[in-house]
């Protein structure tokens, strides 16, 4: 034996493990395609990724804001940062925020191209899967000549090249697919198994706020492809959940992926949120919407809330699940970085949509102001495997954390 | 065959004009290391599974593996290898030195010096 090797025992390891568990934690529903080993191995490398940025890259950021950015500034102009774009205009000349964004936004579009290259390589297989599911069920509604809304068309939200829309083919729901398998490596494992923390403790939230409520109908808004309903149709085993969604292939994908995991009491209709003529006034006692108001625009959100208020029954409950709003008590630091989604990451109407006053919006729509109810929710995962979102204060990774506000009313 | 081909696919830009952050070559440079890092955690993490893998079954034990010394023919190998290894990886610069010692025509000096009649 060489003299270089110990014939010590075995080391204790140097640290304790803290971090995203292995990709294989993943709950593998019917829809889910198959992963090769090495595709895994992207996965699991892009959840670091993003984890180191947040964790070890990031606090830099507020460090050098801190030592040079924010001093630099005053002594330039002789006074403090007056709102959150000069904060961010000042950090882009910072070569720390320089690198950490340029990482971040090269991390974005590496997984994009990971996972689309998984579900592209299998794309008719998983198309024909979906068809074989949702073919002839008549919880699958869709509406081809349904007009895309201008907010959705401009840009391809966090970057997903094809956005929530895009068909390449008849039937195709690779897009979806795609968004789906890669929400772990974003969020380094923060939203859970089925990436619905944010729907499960929004299913924990509404038992615990109106212990009463016996919903018949359900309506989320701006569903997507059902990850954050599917705990709330659940929880409400008896009641109808609608899931309304413009984009037909997120429709398609969500009713084949909820069959297979035993869920059948959504129907996912294409719709324009802002228009729901078809369905009737007061025909729901619960209608919510989840991560959605930041992807719309000024023109559409009061008509999406007069809508919301036209289709609640009388007693029941409307709420919206975001990140929180720019208040004059954030920190403009945290208010610009919350932005970066918004600049950097193609989300364009997150900026706009979190400094408007909801409330007065959710007045204008009809709602009585001593009805409206704010509160926060914190994803819900499972502790044996994710590290727990509301307990990880290690990560505090701005407008990607797993914790929201909810704002709502009661009609 | 599919009509979809996953290759020139995958790596579709996403609408929207993309910002850059650093000086553009630079950031280009950054997207293409970040790859780099990303595909050497693939193959390490394929290493580690083959070892665990041969390990549980009692081919060799990952201590073997620590402990292993080269032979010093197996060496000499595998120092010929890595040798040749950085001689690619760092072509550029080997040629940008031979260079220094030259005073050439570029090709379209030559190609008119060609075409003189
Ligand atoms: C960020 S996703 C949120 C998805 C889902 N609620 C969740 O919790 O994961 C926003 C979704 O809203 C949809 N959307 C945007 N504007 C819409 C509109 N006017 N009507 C219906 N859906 C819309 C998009 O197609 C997209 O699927």
């Amino acid at each position: 034996m060489s003299s270089l090797v110990s014939d010590k025992p075995k080391a204790e390891p140097a640290r304790t493990y803290d971090g995203p568990p292995d990709y294989r934690v993943v709950g593998q529903h019917g829809m889910y395609p198959h992963l090769s080993h090495d595709e895994i191995s992207r996965f699991n490398f892009l959840a670091h990724m993003n984890r180191h940025l947040s964790t070890q890259i990031m606090p830099g950021v507020k460090e050098a804001f801190d030592a040079r950015v924010e001093p630099k500034f005053a002594a330039a102009n002789g006074r403090g940062f007056k709102d959150r774009h000069e904060v961010r205009k000042a950090l882009l000349k910072d070569s720390l925020f320089q690198w950490w964004s340029a990482l971040r936004r090269a991390t974005m579009e590496t997984r994009q191209q990971a996972g689309r290259w998984v579900t592209l390589r299998q794309a008719d297989q998983l198309n024909a899967k979906a068809k074989a599911l949702t073919e002839h069920d008549q919880r699958l509604k869709l509406n081809p000549d349904l007009p895309l809304p201008r907010y959705v068309e401009a840009i391809d939200h966090h970057c997903m090249p094809g956005s929530y829309h895009t068909e390449l083919t008849d039937g195709d729901v690779t897009g979806p697919c795609n968004y789906d398998i890669g929400i772990f490596a974003t969020t380094g494992g923060m939203l859970g198994r089925y990436n619905d923390g944010g729907g499960q403790a929004i299913a924990a939230w509404v038992k615990e706020t109106l212990p009463d409520l016996k919903p018949k109908r359900i309506l989320d808004i701006g569903a997507g492809l059902g990850h954050n309903v599917l705990p709330i149709a659940q929880a409400f085993p008896d009641a109808e959940v609608v899931a309304i969604d413009v984009g037909a292939p997120m429709l398609r994908y969500g009713l084949a992926r909820a069959k297979t995991m035993g869920v059948d009491n959504i129907s996912f209709v294409q719709g324009d949120v802002s228009d729901l003529s078809d369905l009737a006034d007061e025909s729901f006692d619960m209608i919510h919407s989840c991560m959605f108001l930041h992807e719309t625009s000024y023109a559409s959100m009061p008509k999406i809330f007069a809508e919301t208020h036209r289709l609640l029954k009388p007693g029941g409950i409307v709420f919206h699940v975001e990140q929180p709003q720019y208040t004059p008590e954030m920190p403009l630091f945290e208010q610009a970085m919350r932005d970066w989604d918004a600049f950097y990451n193609n989300e364009p109407f997150w900026t706009k949509m979190h400094e408007v006053d909801l409330d007065s919006w959710m007045v204008s729509a009809g709602f009585a102001r001593d009805k409206l109810m704010h509160s926060g929710v914190a994803a819900v995962v499972d502790p044996d495997v994710f590290p727990q979102a509301a307990k990880d204060t290690k990560q505090e990774d701005y407008g990607r954390k797993a914790a929201w506000h909810v704002v709502g009313a009661v009609k | 065959m599919s009509k979809i081909d996953p290759l020139a696919l995958a790596g579709a830009k996403s609408k929207g004009k993309r910002p850059y952050f650093l000086e553009t070559d630079v950031e280009r440079l950054t997207n293409i290391v970040l790859v780099l890092a990303q595909e050497l955690a693939v193959v390490r993490e394929r290493t580690d599974t083959l070892e665990r893998l041969l390990e549980q079954s009692g081919v060799l034990t990952r201590q073997e593996i620590e402990t292993f010394t080269p032979t010093k023919q197996q060496a000499d190998e595998r120092g010929a290898w890595t040798q040749e290894y950085l001689a690619r990886v760092f072509r550029v610069l080997q040629q940008e030195r031979e260079a220094l010692h030259t005073q050439e025509a570029s090709s379209e000096e030559v190609a008119d010096e060609l075409a003189k009649v």
